[in-house]
């Protein structure tokens, strides 16, 4: 099973859970696994988020293989600009 | 990957393909192009730091004989949010829309208002004074303090701050918050025999590009539009475009000019959707070439920043615990790269306990872009600044400090997953042994090191290798040129294929020729694209052997392609078979199967992070404050350096970039909010005479996930100088400057406080 581990960022909603062992074959699986065990999670992690597996950083990581025993990390989208009002449509300022 | 690997042509330093054009001014740069039947563009600009466009009139201008065409953020589809990529990072279309042109409200000083487009540009630019445009003047703030502060000006009522759970649901001034950590911070702190706590500020600072941007935008009665610009990323100039415009993708072709500076400034559209809808409205040609003074007021520079650290450590050294607090301007829209300076400012060490907050907060101010390792300088300034302080408090040899706590392989960063092979401890060590650091200091003289660290990137590339009938060969890439990536593109072609570099023509091209390609940003081009570039030569290496293979009338694994020729083996040699250059088998190619190519296009996985160490020295003159650098050194990791003098040149042109951030460049506004210094003159950039010759060391350890090990080179280098600086001044003066720039005034000042 892949590890999965937690920043401090993240454990707000794993209810300070540092590490789990999830069973998925992609980042996608893992996520909903993820959202299953620790619910509102994946939409979190799922929305923007890179991943970063066995040490290499992975901006669109839906369809990422994950390894039975890799090492999978949640990061924050380095680039600016997807805080604030993300997916809402055009407003007015 | 292959570290023993003897390479005849990576490694070298060859002329660069485009260094005749270049030195001998025939180069064509935005602004030297120019259509029959022309318009020329100007924009109506904000005087105004924030304030409520209550109306806007063109009549007057377009009354003005020679005016074709005006327009307004009436004129400009409103359209929905949507992210999409430009440089290593992402925008929000709609933002990008509001930021080429504004609607409702100007958000800052230099915020288009209206553009009009005429026979002359002096015409134009009477059309501008002649706009009227009423504005109700809104109170304004202009840094993360005021903008942050209670019952702060908003600058957009829609505004709330992600990260939080829940989302409060009022408006703010803070886009986002973020946070990253590990471990139990305040067993960390209790376990340090030293803690350390600073408060840093930096300010806003440009790229400071010397090409203004530049774009011609031609559109015809077919719904097609050609865009000639200076930019980075040209693939990113059409999606915008398209965007902003509501147009396909397809009715828009773009090709790059050269580009004379960009450093993340050109990955993102200012002019070129204004130029384009006016050429769509005047069914004319139209040219915008931006003055200085619009670059500083209307493009995109680095945030200001306000950043708080604290640091706890071990007698012998070993951190056991970090804190920082980050709040970086955005500019008038959401987007700062406050996340890369978090993640970046204590990526070099390894430390367990480790809690940073970070927020992006939006202001009055031009909307930030990407400036060479976005976000990472002045994160690593309060970093590093901090560690000095510690080493003093240790009494311990400031490298010594880092070599203790350096990350290497295995190493779990401070934002999470582990580093593969990297070269940290390496930078540190050359360091040690540089003569450099054991070089007498003169009076007033003092010294400082510090390190930096930035991820690179990948992404997107395409490039084609195309054998010409005499054997030379043709590269083309969609990624501009903008640190002599079209040479080192051409190494790798050269190292494949076994030809002279100098028969290898790499080409820029535009969006309808090549795949394609991301911006030109992230240290990607070497790295990314060359990957394209060594798949497609080897590609066109196999189909040689094909060749020589039929003629020989072998099989492929009986040929072997060696030093530009094929070669018998396995039996084949055996026999009386002569070897095929490959200008014999280019010249065959008609009678042999046709014309030889092969184009790859791929996402690059695996960049390398790199690692620097710079060590400074300056003098600080006492009765006048002017800090002297006298001698400076940036050490760093490379992986391979394909080119080694284009490595140089990018560390001592991050570390020229890092010191003006250090000592001079700042953005100044006076209590209205209008920028006080939009020119070289009185924003004061370094220029050669203030500088010393910038030494350099290469340090190569491989990428493992590139064939030949190369890391990206272009970002890190601008990261250790602000600290490197500061950490001397701090030698030479006993004084601790946290707040940049430590001009004259500034640190006479402080001198004279002592």
């Amino acid at each position: 099973m892949a590890t999965v581990v937690f920043s401090s960022g993240l454990q707000r909603y794993t209810g300070g859970v540092e590490r789990v062992n999830v069973d998925a074959t992609d980042v996608r699986g893992l996520i909903a696994a993820l959202d299953t065990r620790f619910p509102g999670i994946g939409q979190v992690i799922g929305s923007g988020m890179a991943v970063a597996i066995d040490g290499e950083i992975i901006p669109d990581a839906m369809l990422e293989a994950v390894p039975p025993d890799g090492e999978v990390h949640f990061l924050p989208p380095i680039g600016g600009g997807a805080g604030g009002d993300r997916g809402r449509t055009a407003q007015r300022t | 990957m292959s570290d023993e690997r003897k390479y005849r042509w990576v490694g070298t330093r060859p002329i660069r393909h485009d260094g005749v054009d270049k030195v001998t001014g025939r180069a064509n740069f935005g602004a030297d192009f120019s259509l029959p039947g022309m318009l020329h563009g100007k924009v109506l600009r904000s005087p105004h730091a924030h304030a409520r466009i209550v109306s806007i009139d063109v009549a007057p201008a377009l009354a003005l004989e020679g005016v074709k065409v005006a327009i307004t953020g009436a004129d400009m589809p409103d359209i929905a949010s949507e992210m999409g990529t430009a440089g290593e990072g992402q925008v929000d279309y709609a933002e990008v829309s509001r930021n080429v042109m504004a609607r409702e409200k100007a958000l800052y000083d230099g915020h288009p208002v209206a553009a009009v487009a005429a026979t002359t540009s002096e015409i134009a630019e009477e059309a501008l004074s002649r706009i009227v445009v009423e504005y109700e003047v809104l109170p304004h703030v202009l840094t993360v303090d005021e903008a942050m502060a209670p019952g702060a000006p908003i600058l957009h009522d829609h505004l709330r701050t992600a990260g939080l759970d829940p989302v409060p649901d009022e408006p703010t001034n803070v886009a986002q918050r973020i946070e990253i950590g590990r471990g139990d911070l305040a067993a960390g702190f209790a376990e340090a025999d030293e803690i350390v706590e600073h408060e840093f500020t930096t300010q806003m600072v440009h790229q400071g590009y010397i090409e203004p941007h530049a774009v011609v935008a031609r559109s015809g009665e077919d719904d097609q539009s050609v865009v000639w610009c200076c930019t980075q990323g040209p693939f990113t100039v059409r999606a915008m475009c398209a965007k902003l415009l509501g147009l396909d993708v397809s009715k828009i072709k773009v090709i790059p000019s050269e580009i004379g500076g960009g450093f993340g400034g050109k990955t993102t559209v200012y002019v070129e959707p204004l130029a384009v809808l006016l050429s769509r409205k005047a069914g004319r040609p139209v040219k915008i070439v931006m003055s200085r003074q619009e670059v500083f007021r209307g493009s995109g520079p680095a945030s200001g920043t306000r950043i708080r650290v604290k640091l706890g450590a071990k007698a012998d050294g070993r951190l056991t615990a970090a804190e920082a607090w980050l709040a970086y301007e955005a500019g008038a829209f959401k987007g700062s790269p406050v996340v890369a300076g978090a993640m970046c400012m204590f990526a070099p060490y390894a430390v367990e306990n480790v809690k940073i907050e970070g927020y992006d907060v939006v202001v009055n101010k031009p909307k930030v872009n990407a400036y060479r390792a976005p976000g990472a300088p002045p994160a690593a300034f309060a970093a590093e600044s901090a560690l000095d302080e510690l080493a003093r408090k240790l009494g311990m040899d400031p490298v010594e400090l880092r070599l203790v706590n350096a990350v290497k392989e295995g190493s779990q960063a401070i934002y999470g997953p582990k580093f593969r092979a990297i070269g940290m401890v390496e930078t540190l060590q050359a360091a040690r042994e540089h003569p450099h650091l054991k070089a007498k200091l003169g009076p007033n003289q003092g010294r400082g090191i510090a390190t930096g660290f930035w991820f690179n990137a990948g992404m997107q590339s395409s490039a084609s290798v195309s054998l010409n009938e005499d054997g030379t060969a043709t590269v083309v890439s969609g990624c501009p040129d903008i640190g002599g990536s079209r040479t080192s593109l051409a190494l790798m072609a050269a190292e494949e294929l076994g030809i002279d570099v100098q028969k290898v023509r790499p080409v820029v091209a535009d969006t309808e020729t090549i795949g394609y390609n991301d911006a030109t940003g992230g240290s990607r081009v070497t790295f990314a694209t060359g990957m394209a570039v060594i798949e497609s030569a080897r590609d066109v290496v196999r189909q040689l052997r094909e060749r020589a293979a039929s003629i020989w009338g072998v099989e492929l694994e009986q040929v072997e392609w060696n030093d530009g020729q094929a070669l018998p083996i396995n039996g084949a040699d055996e026999g009386e078979l002569e070897p095929l250059s490959i200008g014999t088998l280019a010249r065959r190619a008609a009678r042999t199967g046709g014309p030889i190519s092969a184009s790859t296009s791929l996402t690059a996985r695996g960049a390398g992070p790199s690692f620097a160490t710079h060590i400074c020295d300056v003098e600080v003159d006492p009765e006048t404050g002017v800090v002297q650098v006298v001698r400076y050194t940036a050490i760093q990791d490379a992986g391979k350096a394909v080119h080694p003098g284009y490595v140089e040149g990018q560390y001592q042109g991050g570390a020229a970039q890092g010191i003006g951030w250090a000592l001079n460049e700042e953005y100044v506004y006076d209590e209205k909010g209008v920028l006080q210094n939009p020119g070289f003159l009185d924003y004061r950039m370094p220029v050669a005479s203030d500088l010393p010759m910038i030494d350099t060391v290469i340090v190569e350890v491989p990428n493992p996930t590139h064939p030949y090990g190369v890391r990206g080179v272009g970002e890190t280098p601008i990261i250790p100088p602000l600290a490197a600086v500061a950490n001397a001044v701090r030698d030479a003066t006993g004084v601790r400057f946290g707040d940049l720039p430590m001009s004259p005034p500034t640190v006479l000042a402080r001198l004279d406080a002592r």
